[in-house]
């Protein structure tokens, strides 16, 4: 089981969630006394008799003077059975893009719905969005159900109500887990509840230390995007010559045969090194140098990459984007596309439908993007760019859309169309050069199970 | 055989990209160092990202001049046993010119924002990388791993750029810089245990040692070029070591008999107070010390 779990929390404004993590903070002791102090000197400060929990996580000073979270914040703590990063993030609704953000690295997101108000709009797009980043387990922690009384039939109408939602979007049943709590009185978050007697599974603590987290899938085709190259001209190393990145999928072992893209040339690699000396393979999540065998011309920006398993080269494709920026997108924009380590220019040359995360459909040719809208578009690039299709993997297929002028990161980006209710949009057809070796792509696309963590 | 990451091995990893990133898409990179725990733990992971060739950047060290010795003599040794070029902006230089004033309360970790952004403008570097952590201090919980500062350098929480995946976007436009923190998913624990695991040394003021040291607000301050015990302080003899090193005037040493790594290790899990609460009387000033310091462009 893995020792290491990435989390990330979603919810509406007054949903309670820095207070949920002030208490998962609280309760599993990770707040220290110093600290505890500080909260509780404020919390008196503004006449309060307990300590206020949410203090602990709103850390900047407009934070605690509104009550609100403005920014994602990343908070550490550990049990004897695992270690958490959790992404808490703002539940504003123009700051979703801190969702985004929170989700992209998330293996399990905590979603919070208020007992009193249920299921709304804003669940239903954090849902959507957590869906399309492929976020692979879901929980929803039904908040404040002492303020209902602790009513058992309340918390079973929105957990149905919210499960048929989850599974709409693709999610399987065995991963969306719902707990009643509260996390002002501490219900079900790490003590189990006397109140909710009603309700037999896991508390929150529980579920987040069992879960089981897929790992990065060591047997997914091999992808490592070359970062730098490292010539170290020394009269030691007079010819050392090696490629350095992190394997962003896969494994790779000395002797592989691989290719480089988008050039297309074949070789084997030859070591792999570290500063702690020589591997005979690479993981998915390692950073590493590999040395190939032939003298092939390798830069910055190249993908290695499995030669019985390559990426599709294309320099048009299909993708969804998550608008990020106050600037609206429209058809022809054209913009600086990162993926991998590499950044080339793009022009969006179709906006063929946004997504209503509300109605679970899409709209055709919506004519702009705004803030937090997502939708799905056409993007051409200016030279072949090797892609996986972000259902197989979140790491080899997502980019970043960035504003060539201001250099300012405008939209997430995901190769393909990751949310199966996007399918009624035709497919457009992908044009450009094809793979040098004429390959297809790896993985099936009608595959709608939600993908495996890529961090 | 089957490779399989522990924590440490990923944040090593992950700090190892960050290097990697920035030395591909930078021209003028730095690595502030002051010899502490953190910006050494910097220095040995970027001689692992580069291996075997020299590390591409050169360190800069904003010295408050409240130094204490064993630091800077570990500071020395590891720009020479490593053969790395190291920079020094002096905040002493400043308050001699008349560029910078003392402040009452006799502390220069503040000032040392003016030198910095100094030596980054003169400088041009385009990036710089800094050891904080995100589980130092709330604001810089707030943090990203690459964050924009603009050309006065300050931070601003609200327009911070959403950082996606492992996607980097260092784009920035002349006069700009970006701060860049690897270390941002490590714990103090994360810390002590890698250097553990690496063998990484470290200043012996980290452990435990005989020390002249007063109490003054609740922390053990020792006595220096800051100045020294006043009235109704009493200098006692103690046997302490330092969990966090920065400004002598306002850096507390922790009352420990951690003598090696493991007894640190041990310490540091078992201990009910954070680092900077414990020893760090700038980040005391108000709920939102740090915040502030960050906004007008400090570390």
């Amino acid at each position: 089981m893995s020792d290491l779990l990435r989390l990330a929390t979603a919810g509406s404004v007054d949903d309670g969630k820095s207070t949920l993590v002030g208490r998962l903070l609280y309760d599993t002791k990770s707040v220290l006394a110093d600290t505890l102090d500080a909260v509780t000197r404020a919390s008196t400060d503004r006449g309060l008799s307990t300590p206020d929990l949410s203090l602990l996580v709103d850390g900047l000073r407009s934070e605690r003077e509104q009550g609100i979270t403005i920014d994602v914040a990343y908070r550490y703590f550990a049990t004897p059975k695992r270690s958490f990063v959790l992404a808490d993030t703002p539940g504003h609704v123009q700051y979703t893009r801190n969702t985004v953000t929170g989700a992209s690295t998330a293996q399990l997101a905590i979603l919070l719905v208020d007992a009193r108000k249920g299921v709304i709009e804003q669940t239903r797009r954090h849902a959507a969005v957590l869906a399309l980043l492929g976020v692979p387990r879901l929980v929803l922690a039904v908040n404040k159900i002492d303020l209902v009384g602790y009513d058992e039939a309340v918390f079973t109408r929105i957990a149905a109500e919210f499960t048929e939602h989850a599974l709409a979007l693709g999610h399987s049943p065995d991963s969306v887990v719902t707990i009643p709590v509260s996390a002002l009185a501490g219900d079900n978050v790490v003590e189990k509840s006397a109140r909710t007697p009603w309700y037999d599974g896991p508390t929150l603590l529980d579920h987040l230390e069992q879960v089981p987290v897929e790992p990065d899938p060591h047997d997914a085709p091999f992808r490592f995007p070359v970062q730098y190259v490292i010539r170290p001209r020394t009269p030691e190393f007079p010819d050392y010559r090696g490629y350095a990145g992190l394997v962003a999928s896969g494994t790779v072992r000395v002797g592989d045969e691989v290719l480089v893209l988008p050039s297309g040339l074949r070789t084997t690699v030859e070591r792999i090194d570290t500063r702690d000396g020589e591997l005979p393979e690479a993981v998915a999540g390692q950073s590493v140098t590999l040395l190939l065998a032939d003298d092939v011309d390798v830069s910055r920006g190249d993908l290695v990459a499995s030669a019985a398993l390559p990426p599709r080269v294309v320099d048009e494709f299909d993708a969804t984007v998550c608008w990020l920026a106050e600037k609206p997108l429209s058809p022809g924009a054209r913009v600086l596309v990162k993926y991998g380590a590499r950044t080339v220019q793009a022009i969006v040359t179709e906006l063929r439908a946004r997504f209503d995360e509300q109605r679970l459909s899409s709209v055709d040719d919506p004519g702009s993007l705004r803030l937090n809208e997502i939708g799905r578009v056409v993007v051409r690039t200016a030279e072949p760019v090797p892609l996986d299709d972000y259902s197989s993997s979140r790491r080899t297929g997502a980019f970043l859309v960035i504003d060539a002028a201001d250099g300012s990161t405008l939209a997430a980006g995901l190769v393909g169309a990751p949310l199966p209710v996007l399918d009624g949009v035709p497919s457009c057809t992908e044009g450009g050069s094809t793979a040098p070796t004429g390959t297809s792509p790896v993985a099936d696309t009608d595959d709608r199970a939600l993908v495996s963590p890529g961090p | 055989m089957t490779t399989s990451l522990d924590t440490l091995d990923r944040l090593e990893s992950e700090a190892i990209h960050v290097f990697r990133e920035v030395a591909g898409e930078f021209d003028r990179p730095v690595i502030l160092f002051s010899g502490g725990k953190d910006s050494t733990l910097l220095v040995h992971l970027a001689i692992k990202a580069f291996w075997p060739a020299p590390v591409p950047f050169p360190l800069l060290h904003v010295d408050t001049g409240h130094n204490f010795d064993e630091v800077i003599e570990f500071r020395d040794h590891v720009v020479a046993r490593h053969g790395l070029r190291l920079e020094v902006a002096r905040v002493q230089d400043y308050i001699d010119d008349g560029r910078l004033a003392e402040r009452p309360d006799g502390t220069r970790n503040p000032l040392q924002t003016v030198p910095l952004l100094d030596a980054i403008t003169s400088h041009r570097y385009d990036a710089v990388f800094g050891g904080g952590r995100r589980d130092e201090e709330r604001a810089r919980a707030k943090e990203r791993i690459f964050s924009l500062r603009n050309s006065f350098g300050q931070w601003d929480p609200r327009r911070q750029r959403p950082e996606l995946w492992n996607l980097y976007n260092g784009r920035h436009r002349p006069g700009e810089h970006v701060r860049v923190f690897p270390l941002s998913n490590w714990t103090e624990l994360d810390v002590w245990n890698y250097v553990e695991r690496e063998g990484v040394e470290l200043p012996s003021i980290y452990y435990a040692h005989q020390r002249e040291v007063y109490l003054r607000d609740g922390m053990l301050l020792a006595e220096g070029p800051w100045g020294t015990a006043r009235d109704g302080e009493v200098l006692q003899r103690r046997t302490v070591r330092y969990r966090t090193v920065g400004d002598g005037s306002c850096t507390g040493a922790v009352e420990s008999d951690a003598s090696d790594i493991t007894q640190v290790i041990a310490e540091v899990a078992a201990s009910r107070l954070t680092e900077r609460g414990a020893t760090r009387a700038d980040d005391r000033l108000s709920e939102a010390a740090m915040e502030d310091r960050k906004r007008e462009g400090y570390f």
